[in-house]
């Protein structure tokens, strides 16, 4: 096979895969709507506000709601400084040595 | 078959170092003959066959082929001509590098659409005719100097032109070489093609393939035989 | 028709052949070029996904919710506060809600509490997220203890659990009854956290908020319209700290690409004056150069679209997605729905193809204008 047509059929099969993405999109979209609309009543029923995706800061778990702002969290090496709170973890290598400031559960569960 | 009258070819024109390549040649190209032009460097012999084979426009002067008045016209025809009516053989070989010989040959045609395979089938033809079916895809830079020039006759020669336009084709050739292409131009020549070469080896134009020489000198020509 | 496609392809071919003779630097290229392509689609894609998803599902949130603010700061709302708002016309419903926060040291994550009005559940059961039913291994009929902030256990008996496929905006809750919130959080009777509100009418919305201004000066109302927009924000803000982080690595391409698509070195101006002399016409140059600055960009654009799709949204974005969800102990796991957003794919697809293939014909447009006698003079 002559290297144009080669080319071509790469970009052609590329240009399948494009035009596919959004067909799967499309199924996608459908697949999930029940979901979605029970998630929606959900919200509804319960009043929610926020999306569950920071919950470890108390005012990035709920960022449109006012609340009282606190910079130390009960974590106890999530130390605050926006937005790196919400972008990485803390660092483990600490974790022990600050263990005993963390409220524990006396008993086990 | 060309005819050309009263051209005149000016570099620079209209500035401190203006010079005159060419002052007032009137020339015909007898059709399926071989004319050399000749002279010392510099006389003007390169720039009159870049007029002969429509690669540039003379300053003055009108150019016929077959009869059509043709330096009037603009570059997207005059291209179209040239890539009909002439095939080039330069110096330099000026071959593509980096891509194969077949791929070179077949480069003039590419502009005309015509199917590869048929484009495939002639190169190789031409590349039998000139001894070198052998060397189809190599690389043009892994060729000798004599396939390489055997190489560009073969691109000269795909689209099947009318005249055949060769600038020093034995420059870069030894002896033995320019006897190989002295027999390759004969047998274009009885083939029926109109070839115009320049050259000032005696070897080429004193070779009986050459019908006819004409002598240039500061842009005139001096002497014809 | 059919010679002006069979011309394409020689120029395909040629252009090929010439790519070919710098093989690794070209791929090299490719490779680069598709996967910025597949970088900016990708954060393009997740971002405007993951923003689609919470405006829709938020839609359904309250169209207003009351809080009440003590020396600027957020406070609760007491006893008779919401009888004070009386009868503003178009509000439907005015509810005080009950929620807080909780700490769970066993596995260092925060919870939500709350105490839903319109789902029944009996009192000493609870009602959690899918991440706790994760993390903490729990199942419908488990029982699990809290230790309050006052230091007394409370133990609660798991009567469900939400479904998963909710988890992006349940997957911390815990929801009880309302006597067990008050017992667990020594929550004083008849204050609420806040006061959620429904408007007949959207159109209203304002108005009503206006009078409950002015009856509760006091008061700091938050809209849902507010709501979505800090969640639009919130995305845009983290997709503008990645492009801000790429934008260099953005300029670099830029740079390297510039170079060597406009950069025309002797040996092919060379080879360009060859073609010329040989019959090819500036066009039919320009042609050629136009396909190659199209078939590597075009390349590299849909291959890198496709897998920035197939990574966002079949491999859940995995490369990128502690930048642009953030990070948290419970990590709610979802599958995006795809929303793709036309108008940003045709951006990327103009600001990726375009300025390429430009940068592949300027400087050709100027050398295969020169004279083609030039090759004849070494």
């Amino acid at each position: 096979m002559r290297p144009a047509d080669r080319a071509l059929i790469v970009l052609a099969v590329a240009a399948v895969g494009f035009a596919l993405s959004f067909a799967d999109a499309a199924r996608l979209r459908q697949a999930h709507a029940p979901e979605l609309a029970a998630t929606r009543v959900l919200v509804e029923r319960l009043g929610l506000t926020d999306l569950a995706l920071f919950t470890e800061a108390r005012y990035t778990r709920h960022p449109t709601q006012a609340d009282l702002q606190s910079a130390f969290q009960d974590h106890p090496v999530a130390l605050e400084h926006f937005p790196t709170g919400s972008l990485l973890p803390p660092p483990a290598g600490i974790l022990n040595a600050y263990e005993n400031l963390d409220r524990k559960t006396a008993s086990p569960d | 078959m060309l005819e050309l009258t009263h051209i005149r070819k000016a570099f620079n024109q209209g500035k401190h170092n203006e010079y005159w390549a060419l002052d007032g040649i009137d020339l015909a190209i007898p059709e399926k003959q071989v004319t050399a032009l000749k002279g010392p460097s510099g006389s003007g012999k390169t720039t009159l066959l870049t007029i002969l084979g429509c690669l540039a426009r003379p300053t003055e002067g009108r150019v016929r082929l077959k009869g059509d008045d043709i330096s009037g016209l603009p570059e997207r025809f005059l291209t179209e001509i040239r890539r009909r009516t002439f095939g080039f053989i330069f110096q330099q070989f000026n071959l593509i590098r980096g891509i194969s010989a077949i791929e070179n040959i077949i480069l003039p045609a590419y502009p005309t659409g015509q199917p590869r395979k048929e484009l495939l089938e002639q190169a190789e033809a031409l590349l039998a005719g000139v001894d070198l079916g052998h060397r189809r895809d190599a690389k043009v830079e892994w060729l000798s100097g004599g396939e390489q020039q055997r190489v560009a006759i073969c691109r000269a020669l795909i689209n099947d032109p009318e005249i055949l336009i060769a600038d020093e084709p034995t420059a870069n050739l030894d002896t033995r070489l320019s006897k190989e292409f002295l027999a390759i131009l004969e047998r274009l020549a009885d083939a029926g093609r109109t070839i115009i070469l320049t050259s000032h080896d005696p070897l080429v134009v004193e070779s009986a393939v050459v019908n006819s020489v004409v002598t240039l000198r500061d842009g005139k020509i001096v002497e014809r035989k | 028709m059919k010679t002006w496609i069979e011309k394409q392809r020689h120029l395909i071919d040629f252009t090929l052949a010439s790519l070919a003779r710098r093989k690794g630097k070209n791929l090299g290229l490719l490779f680069i070029y598709t996967l910025l392509v597949f970088v900016l689609a990708s954060v393009a894609l997740y971002t405007h996904a993951l923003r689609s998803e919470a405006v829709h599902v938020l839609a359904g949130s309250p169209e207003i919710v009351l809080q009440r603010l003590v020396a600027g700061r957020h406070d609760l709302i007491p006893p008779g506060y919401i009888e004070q708002i009386g009868r503003i016309r178009g509000v439907q419903k005015k509810e005080g809600r009950l929620w807080g926060y909780y700490y769970d040291s066993v596995v260092k994550a925060n919870y939500t509490f709350m105490a839903p009005r319109d789902m029944v559940i009996a009192r000493g059961e609870i009602v959690v997220g899918p991440a706790l039913e994760r993390s903490r291994g729990l199942a419908a009929g488990n029982g699990i203890s809290f230790r309050s902030y006052t230091g007394e256990l409370h133990t609660f008996i798991v009567a469900d659990v939400l479904p998963q496929s909710s988890e992006l905006v349940s997957a911390d809750l815990v929801l009880m009854h309302e006597e067990d919130f008050r017992a667990f959080f020594k929550y004083p009777a008849g204050h609420y956290t806040d006061v959620a509100m429904s408007v007949a009418n959207p159109q209203e919305v304002r108005n009503v908020t206006l009078k409950l201004m002015s009856a509760l000066p006091d008061s700091r109302p938050i809209l849902r319209d507010e709501v979505l927009r800090t969640y639009a924000s919130i995305f845009d803000w983290r997709e503008g700290i990645m492009l801000a982080l790429l934008s260099a690595a953005i300029l670099a391409f830029g740079i390297f690409a510039w170079e060597k698509a406009a950069g025309l070195s002797a040996e092919e101006r060379r080879e360009i004056g060859i073609l010329k002399a040989i019959g090819w016409e500036t066009g039919d140059v320009i042609k050629m150069k136009f396909w190659e600055g199209l078939l590597i960009s075009l390349t590299a654009f849909l291959f890198g679209y496709v897998s920035a799709y197939l990574h966002v949204f079949y491999a859940e974005a995995s490369l990128f997605a502690p930048v642009l969800k953030g990070w948290a102990v419970l990590y709610p796991s979802f599958a995006l729905t795809p929303h793709i957003d036309g108008l940003q794919i045709a951006t990327l697809f103009f600001f990726t193809v375009f300025p390429y293939t430009a940068a592949v014909l300027v400087p050709i447009w100027r050398a295969a204008t020169t004279d083609p006698d030039t090759v004849m003079r070494g």
